[in-house]
């Protein structure tokens, strides 16, 4: 019958509309009472997936609780208990991002030999695609999804082009933003530490008992012992080798120290520099 | 230093990671120092800001994103934008939604052109900001900011709706500081209008005819039929071609400066 | 035969008689490609037609998936030592009678020779052979209408050519060396004078540059306005005395979703002949792709059907995975199970949203169809990190895990949220008179002439053919589930329309199954594969995604980047039918055609 499909359509939506109203007075005095969480008196709202009706977010006033592993535009790691980047310039992310948006100037010494650690580090805003391979290649954790999406600017370049000041952010807010990944990252290492620590006992303990024994059995049987403990020379010889490097740190610490503390300096004034002429939109 | 540099430096991170905690959103200093907003001009920018129609116009994959904003759950009515118009003459904004390829970018200054003033351009995404993840692409202009004029660029690939508004927003925050009494489209001739760029062996703009000119007929260019199969690479340049060619930069450069 | 043919393993010279086909059709095959998993026959150019005619009538291989071509000029492996021709044209042959796998045929020219037309054995090489011609170059005799489909005429050379660079050309390969260590940032705009990303060829003069006309001309219409008997709507217009005239719609127009242009020759309001002409998103998908890694194309294939990246994800998953002999753990493959059906559910929905669209009910179902498309997307979010491109799957498997409570929510939205939302849009649309008064009887066109035009998915179900990968060549575990093809038999919009909200009901049965019976355990078999070589070799590897039947043909030097990579899309060869569907229609019908085959231009385009 004519006419029908236009009830049938305005029913729909006056259903929507009550669905909303029904859907509000479960949760009285509000449907998002529980996710007020931003300052400002925003609220970060997390949708149910029971909600019924409406579900618009007035963005500019709430927002949308972004799960964790949304990802945008990467952010480098600072480590701040250690006090430098956690990024070593292995290039690894500059090898794997499929549209080879991101530079990596290696830094030098003062004798010209270069360390590891960015000089500088960029990444286009204006090419990277947000497909996260840096993320999950990096074999530092030293670069992660950032969550802010509030980037507009007035100008292309070279606000889009972020730097390495731009591109930093303590662990923290790292740690804040990717809570689960973070103390799974932890986990990990601890238990990595752990193990390493356990391993290296045990080793240090069958090492002691294999030599005592070698000595013990020198006379006897010269020859296996020797193999053995050849077989136990790469595992020695990674445990030197971070002694090595441990022992070089602590050797030049003054030095080693006041580099940093340049390095954070320069650091920070770029930062200062780049936020604000992020701020004035290249006018 | 005397606090400890962990803390100072979060506090200066702070200036990047407030835009994400709080709704700041920040205008261009010279745009706030210079203009003595009047009550006419409020009345003016109020009523532009608050029916800003787009064009209903997408290019990729972002123009999805856009519809998305568009629809319940970003529900751009909010800002008085739900009208897209099909229609450039009856729109205000411009969202260059996704990749701009050079088949389709003498079709977009067209539609720019037969836009009305006031008229904005928002780039949207990282394809129409910079050439995006297709950049190097053979048929993939490098963001429309090559043609036409943009106003503001919203990065991401793609950027959420969230970040769409964020955008529209600081546009809003841009338009609010123009004054009635300062704009350009109630004087005479003041429309710009964008030569529209011509598909030949490959896109090119009618403004810089002349460069190509010198580039491709100049001193040391081989002529005839046969060398339309070579094709010019800048890697490949020796360094008295390099040299032409800063040349013709200069030359043309002076050429564009002076008429102004 | 020279010594290096000797040497060649795989391409075997024997006597004619031994190679399949030559019984019936003598001296056709000429030799066998038998690399990796894809076996493969050498077609003798001027035999071509003679076997593919045979393959289609005797053999029932009446659908030509995919017509491609590779430029072999710059192959570093070892099989192809000894062969000349630089050209390969591709050809993938499968059953809609029987099911099953394909036959895949090799055409090999040299440089500057023609290959004949496919398009007089099946028409759907149409468009297909239009790309190979616009992109290598290489002629089609016999071909109705040979021209630059993806460019446009007058455009500089044959870019997916070995030996074609672009402006921006830095490296044959990624990554780019000059990335790190790195001297800085650098612009690419500076690297031209004229800041942008074009070259020109020298000797060429801009100012007299006369444009080669870019109109494709309309074919006129076949005989009498009837152009299908057994079309219902078309009108009497020979009684006035009228002209036809050209009407273009595009490529900036509300009704071609996205940037698509259709030039119709139209007689009052009824259409003659209706040409499709795409291009305006070329975004040189392949060549960037034959750059990439192995891996980085992961990525951009969710630029592809920018709807529904997680099926483009999966198909691009399983041809490196055949091509390369990658297990893939059991949860992984519920995993994708769950991510592609709730993709064809989003995929459906919002094509049903847009049809109506294109009908002239603006917005409210295409409203409703986004509202629970985005409680969907917030799922997708949660798992991979983005709405849109996900970019979840990996060789072996996919990337992350599900978060915690993630099962719970899909649950919920399969259980209840689906199911609902569904049968609201079959009671607000189905029976609704201009639905019925706009989509029954327009736009048919019967099966034999759809699969004839290597029309897929959605569309050729629509018109009655049980045809659908799932079940007639399962791949990942999709013969452990329950389910059925939907058939209708109208084959005009509103079957198209009503058999996407069957299938989208056939997805959430699916759904329920996968969410039930899924285990735990490991999601990914292989870690860190960014320096990732697969042997030499070919595959052919095609998935039902929600618009059809989306191919991907990778072909293997044993390098770290794909030799030639090629995405067979179905929005874009599924536009085959868009002219016959529309001629005898008015052109405002012509318009829901379109958005009934449901094309994507990410897609369309590449
Ligand atoms: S971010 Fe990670 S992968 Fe990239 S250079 Fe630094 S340490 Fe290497
Ligand atoms: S997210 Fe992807 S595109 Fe962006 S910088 Fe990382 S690897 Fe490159
Ligand atoms: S920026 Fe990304 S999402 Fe947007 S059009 Fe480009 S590729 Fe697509």
């Amino acid at each position: 019958m004519f006419g029908t499909g236009l009830l049938k359509g305005l029913g729909i939506t006056l259903k929507h509309a009550l669905d909303t109203f029904a859907d509000d007075r479960k949760h009285v005095p509000s449907r998002y009472q529980d996710s007020v969480k931003g300052g400002n008196g925003r609220r970060v709202i997390e949708q149910p997936i029971t909600q019924e009706g409406l579900l618009t977010i007035q963005y500019p006033e709430e927002r949308r609780l972004l799960p964790e592993r949304f990802r945008y535009i990467p952010m480098l790691i600072w480590d701040t208990q250690a006090n430098e980047d956690k990024c070593t310039a292995c290039g690894i992310c500059a090898k794997v991002c499929p549209p080879q948006c991101i530079w990596i100037v290696r830094d030098m010494d003062a004798n010209g030999k270069p360390v590891a650690r960015p000089a500088e580090f960029y990444i286009d805003a204006a090419v990277c695609m947000s497909c996260s391979f840096c993320v999950e290649f990096c074999p530092f954790d030293a670069i992660k999804m950032n969550h802010d999406f509030e980037l507009a600017v007035y100008d292309r370049y070279p606000q889009l082009v972020y730097d390495k000041a731009e591109l930093t952010v303590p662990v923290e807010y790292y740690a804040a933003l990717w809570p689960t990944q973070w103390a799974a990252e932890e986990e990990a290492k601890r238990q990595k530490e752990a193990e390493d620590k356990a391993k290296a006992e045990a080793k240090a303990k069958a090492d002691a008992e294999k030599a005592a024994k070698a000595a013990s059995a020198a006379a006897a049987k010269p020859a296996p012992a020797a193999v053995e403990a050849k077989a136990s020379a790469p595992g020695e010889a990674v445990a030197s080798n971070g002694g090595v490097v441990v022992a070089s740190a602590d050797g030049g610490a003054t030095d080693e120290a006041a580099a940093k503390k340049a390095r954070l300096d320069e650091l920070k004034r770029k930062a200062a520099e780049t936020a604000k002429k992020r701020k004035d939109g290249g006018a | 230093m005397e606090d400890s540099p962990a803390t100072n430096f979060q506090d200066l991170k702070s200036t990047q990671t407030q835009n994400y905690l709080h709704d700041t959103i920040q205008v261009p200093d010279d745009l706030q120092a210079n203009v003595m907003v009047t009550t006419l001009d409020k009345v003016y920018n109020w009523s532009r800001t608050s029916s800003m129609w787009p064009l209903l116009f997408g290019l990729a994959c972002c123009a999805i994103e856009m519809i998305a904003t568009a629809a319940s759950r970003f529900d751009l009515a909010r800002f008085g934008m739900e009208v897209m118009r099909p229609s450039p003459r009856q729109s205000d904004l411009m969202i260059v939604s996704g990749t701009v390829t050079k088949k389709m970018v003498p079709a977009i200054v067209r539609i720019y052109n037969q836009m009305a003033e006031p008229r904005y351009v928002l780039a949207l995404g990282a394809c129409a900001t910079g050439g995006g993840p297709f950049k190097e692409g053979y048929n993939v202009v490098s963001g429309i900011d090559t043609y036409i004029p943009v106003d503001v660029y919203v990065p991401g690939c793609p950027p959420t709706p969230e970040a769409l508004i964020y955008g529209l927003l600081k546009l809003h925050k841009k338009v609010e500081r123009q004054s009635i009494a300062k704009v350009s489209w109630y004087k005479k001739n003041t429309s710009e209008f964008i030569p529209i760029p011509v598909l030949g062996p490959d896109v090119f703009d009618p403004r810089q005819v002349e460069m190509i000119r010198e580039y491709t007929l100049g001193a040391g260019a081989v002529r005839g039929p046969a060398a339309a199969e070579v094709r010019v690479l800048p890697q490949l340049l020796t360094a008295d071609q390099k040299a032409h060619l800063e040349q013709v930069r200069a030359r043309y450069l002076a050429k564009v400066k002076q008429p102004a | 035969m020279t010594e290096l043919v000797a040497e060649a393993p795989v391409v075997e010279q024997t006597a004619d008689a031994a190679y399949p086909y030559n019984n019936v059709v003598p001296g056709a095959v000429i030799g066998r490609w038998a690399e990796g998993s894809d076996p493969a026959l050498v077609v003798a150019p001027d035999k071509l037609i003679a076997l593919l005619t045979h393959l289609r009538d005797q053999e029932s291989y009446d659908f030509l998936s995919s017509v491609t071509c590779v430029d072999y000029s710059a192959y570093a492996g070892k099989a192809r030592a000894g062969i000349k021709e630089r050209f390969d044209t591709v050809y993938h042959l499968y059953s809609t009678q029987k099911g099953g796998g394909h036959i895949n045929l090799h055409v090999r020219v040299p440089e500057g020779d023609s290959v004949p037309s496919a398009t007089s054995v099946y028409p759907g090489a149409n468009l297909q052979e239009c790309e190979v011609y616009d992109l290598y170059g290489i002629k089609f005799e016999g071909h109705p209408n040979l021209r630059r489909v993806l460019l446009w005429e007058g455009f500089n050379g044959y870019p997916m050519r070995k030996d074609w660079k672009e402006a921006y050309f830095e490296e044959e390969n990624k990554p780019f060396k000059n990335r790190h260590p790195a001297e800085g940032y650098f612009w690419h705009e500076d690297k031209l004078p004229w800041g942008s990303n074009s070259t020109y060829p020298e000797g060429w003069d801009p100012e007299s540059w006369q444009t080669p006309i870019s109109y494709v001309p309309v074919s006129q219409a076949p005989e009498g306005l009837g152009y299908d008997s057994e079309k219902s709507n078309v009108g009497a217009v020979g009684e006035l005395d009228t002209q036809s005239i050209v009407v273009n719609l595009g490529p900036h127009h509300p009704s071609t979703h996205g940037v698509f242009r259709m030039l119709a020759r139209i007689e009052g309001e009824t259409v003659l002949a209706l040409e499709p002409e795409m291009g305006y998103l070329h975004r040189n998908h392949e060549k960037i792709g034959e750059r990439n890694t192995w891996l980085m194309n992961m990525p951009f294939t969710d630029r592809l059907d920018y709807i529904n990246s997680m099926s483009n994800n999966l198909g691009y998953a399983l041809a490196i995975e055949k091509l390369a002999n990658i297990e893939v753990p059991e949860r992984a493959n519920y995993i994708r199970i769950i991510m592609a059906e709730l993709t064809r559910v989003v995929n459906h929905m919002w094509s049903i949203g847009f049809i109506l669209n294109d009908l002239g009910a603006l917005q409210t179902p295409a409203l409703y169809a986004i509202e629970e498309r985005e409680m969907i997307l917030d799922l997708f979010e949660a798992v991979s990190g983005s709405r849109l491109m996900c970019n979840y799957m990996r060789f072996g498997g996919v990337v992350r895990d599900l978060p915690a409570g993630w099962l719970e929510k899909a649950k919920y939205m399969v259980d209840t949220r689906l199911p609902n939302v569904l049968d609201e849009l079959d009671r607000l649309i189905t029976g609704n008179e201009i639905m019925m008064a706009r989509g029954r009887g327009v736009g048919y066109l019967s099966a034999k002439d759809l699969i004839a035009l290597s029309v897929s998915g959605p569309m050729i179900r629509a018109a009655g053919v049980p045809y659908d990968i799932r079940k007639a060549q399962p791949y990942c575990i999709y013969d452990r589930f329950d389910f059925d093809i939907p058939t209708l038999p109208e084959s005009d919009i509103f079957a198209r329309y009503y058999i996407r909200l069957l299938e989208a009901r056939e997805s959430v049965k699916i759904l329920k199954q996968a969410l039930r019976d899924i285990p735990g355990g490991e999601f990914l078999s292989t870690r860190d594969k960014y320096t990732f070589r697969p042997t030499e070799g070919e595959a052919y590897v095609r998935v039902e995604a929600p618009k059809g039947e989306l191919g991907f043909y990778v072909v293997s030097d044993n390098k770290a980047n794909p030799y030639r990579y090629h995405v067979r899309a179905p929005s874009f060869i599924n536009l085959n039918a868009l002219g016959p569907m529309s001629v005898g229609y008015k052109i405002a019908d012509a318009v829901v055609v379109l958005g009934a085959i449901d094309i994507v231009l990410g897609e369309v385009d590449r």
